[in-house]
């Protein structure tokens, strides 16, 4: 699996990613600066990783979805390359039109730091076969922009395709309004492409991948990625 | 030529902000505020003299940028 982690300004979470692939068994990644105009040829897998891009000017992922990788790895995804945002990553690609909808300010305007339940709604996607179906994890979140939105239609279509790959519930699974950290429509946390091939979510699975860390329920996601792309 | 752009959220989306903001101003006594919402502005200096190709100069800004059609509206006031 030859992955690349890219990094714009204010991107912080890129060597958590990196040491979440190591972890997994995957080769070392490369890192690709945003200016690049292209990917390293030969990759698998792309990762836009957490932090805080362009100090999160105008929208959260605003900028970093102008700048010139980003048409780089338009041009990878709709190839078939596969494609991870996490937390701000996820902010890019919706704002990059990578992925439907948009993440707004969490419903009770707080930045939210803690460990969120998280119900494995696919296991039929790249990024998460190694999990149990219905699995419920204990994944860390840490966002001020989670709020996913998206309009009517669009809500059906993910949901009608079954491209919730993941939604915030309690330790049972229950997934409720009381079990949503951030006013997501849906509980929505992670949502997948048509062709299940770009994965944007809010919860920190790379922070979550080895026992020192508090846990290992991020591991599965980046076992799984081995699996896929070995 | 300048070009101020008025950026606000698509009815129906909903608003924390705005609703935190009439929340406070019902706190502080303000009566009749049937509801918020907050937008942005922002202001941009042209040189373009001509007001058509202005408009059209900041309204392509405003599709490539500063507004996001999945949640945003926008209106472009010049002078």
């Amino acid at each position: 699996m030859h992955a690349a982690i890219l990094l714009f300004p204010g991107t912080n979470r890129e060597r958590d990613m990196a040491r979440a692939l190591e972890v997994a068994g995957a080769p070392a990644p490369v890192f690709v600066w945003h200016r690049e105009t292209t990917l390293p040829a030969g990759l698998d897998l792309v990762i836009l990783p957490g932090g805080f891009s362009y100090g999160d000017y105008l929208r959260s992922g605003a900028m970093a979805a102008r700048s010139p990788i980003l048409e780089a790895v338009r041009r990878f995804a709709d190839q078939g390359g596969m494609v991870l945002g996490v937390c701000n990553g996820f902010q890019i690609l919706t704002e990059a039109g990578l992925l439907p909808g948009a993440l707004m300010r969490n419903r009770d305007l707080r930045f939210i730091c803690r460990c969120v339940g998280l119900r494995v709604e696919r296991t039929d996607t790249p990024f998460t076969t190694r999990y149990a179906a219905g699995a419920v994890l204990s994944v860390p979140v840490a966002h001020h922009d989670g709020n996913y939105t998206a309009d009517d239609d669009t809500l059906a279509r993910l949901e009608g395709e079954g491209r919730v790959a993941f939604r915030y519930c309690d330790a049972a699974g229950v997934v409720s309004d009381a079990t949503n950290p951030n006013g997501s429509r849906g509980n929505i946390a992670g949502i997948v492409s048509e062709n299940r091939r770009v994965l944007g979510m809010m919860p920190h699975p790379e922070n979550l991948v080895e026992p020192a860390l508090g846990g290992i329920d991020g591991r599965p996601l980046f076992e799984s990625l081995l699996e896929a792309l070995p | 030529m300048k070009a101020k752009v008025h950026i606000t959220l698509k009815p129906g989306v909903h608003d924390p902000q705005g609703r935190a903001i009439g929340g406070a101003l019902s706190h502080l006594g303000f009566t009749g505020i049937t509801g918020v919402r907050q937008g942005k502005v922002i202001e941009i200096d042209l040189d373009e003299t001509d007001r058509k190709r202005a408009l059209e100069a900041v309204d392509g800004m405003c599709k490539a940028l500063l507004a996001n059609p999945v949640i945003e509206t926008y209106a472009i006031e010049l002078s």
